[in-house]
């Protein structure tokens, strides 16, 4: 029988996904609610519910990264949170403060426009479709990480993204991602 | 990478926490362990005569823990910030630190 690991060891171990992955959880909590306030308190829920079960992710996960199960829980947290109050993500990711904050201001000034028709157009694609992108070039993750993170397999996460990314497209081509 | 793929990598640039965030967290945490310490003082004597209340003293060293925990591993990560030594004799300390103030409640 394996022995369990020590609480103290647990604990190290915990702190250091915190460190490592605070920046992935928000990032993707962000893109997926549309404003910093909602962003906090997912990313702050998905910590609390995975210290909860940490040793049972550490052990089930066979070596493999927990980044995937962490974007799950965000994940999850993000669905209950407009299931519970009935709203849609906001398509303008507080264009302003975001756009300033993100990138540099030269590359803003010149591609302002550009950048909000393919934020809204990423905000405006079906959830599935929304949500691989926002994992593939906000996080960089790979097709593995992402179909551990949707449930769904790498060949079906891969057709997914090619989808995601042809709608995504059209929609820019015939104007409808940005008003 | 197509042109999209590169200007989607730009528009969706990852987007840093703010530092508040660090701290709100660790306030949840605080909140926790306080509450789950609280009970713990409150039902201590009852449940040391009665075994029917055993359950919730126990539950509350469960919460306490838990939260103690995580409280212990944040601040870790703002020590880090702070650039501050860290390190298992840091651990150590709040672990005695939370530990402490949980056996002073109960038995006062």
């Amino acid at each position: 029988m394996e022995a369990r690991p020590s609480k103290p060891l647990l604990d190290e171990e915990f702190s250091e996904l915190y460190r490592s992955h605070l920046r992935d959880v928000y990032s993707y909590s962000y893109y997926r609610v549309g404003n910093h306030h909602d962003a906090e308190d997912i990313t702050e829920q998905t910590f609390l519910q995975a210290y909860r079960h940490f040793e049972r992710a550490q052990r089930e996960s066979d070596g493999r990264p927990l980044r995937p199960w962490l974007i799950r829980i965000a994940h999850n947290l993000a669905a209950n949170h407009y299931r519970d109050r009935s709203r849609r993500p906001q398509t303008n990711l507080e264009d302003a403060t975001r756009l300033s904050a993100v990138h540099a201001t030269e590359d803003v000034v010149e591609g302002r426009e550009e950048l909000a028709a393919i934020l809204d157009g990423v905000a405006a694609l079906p959830d599935d479709r929304r949500d691989a992108l926002i994992m593939r070039f906000a996080l960089d993750m790979d097709n593995r990480e992402i179909a551990r993170a949707l449930g769904r397999s790498e060949g079906a996460t891969k057709v997914l993204l090619h989808r995601a990314i042809r709608q995504l497209e059209g929609s820019l081509e015939a104007g409808d991602g940005h008003e | 990478m197509s042109d999209l793929e590169r200007r989607l990598r730009f528009a969706l640039a990852p987007v840093e926490p703010p530092m508040a965030l660090t701290d709100r967290f660790e306030r949840t945490l605080t909140e926790l362990t306080d509450a789950a310490v609280e009970e713990l003082a409150d039902t201590e004597l009852r449940a040391m005569r009665d075994p029917r209340n055993w359950a919730r003293p126990a539950a509350a060293v469960l919460v306490g823990g838990v939260a103690g925990g995580t409280l212990i591993v944040v601040q870790a990560r703002q020590r880090q910030r702070r650039r501050r030594p860290r390190g298992l004799r840091g651990l150590e300390r709040r672990v005695r630190e939370t530990a402490g103030s949980a056996i002073r409640a109960v038995r006062r």
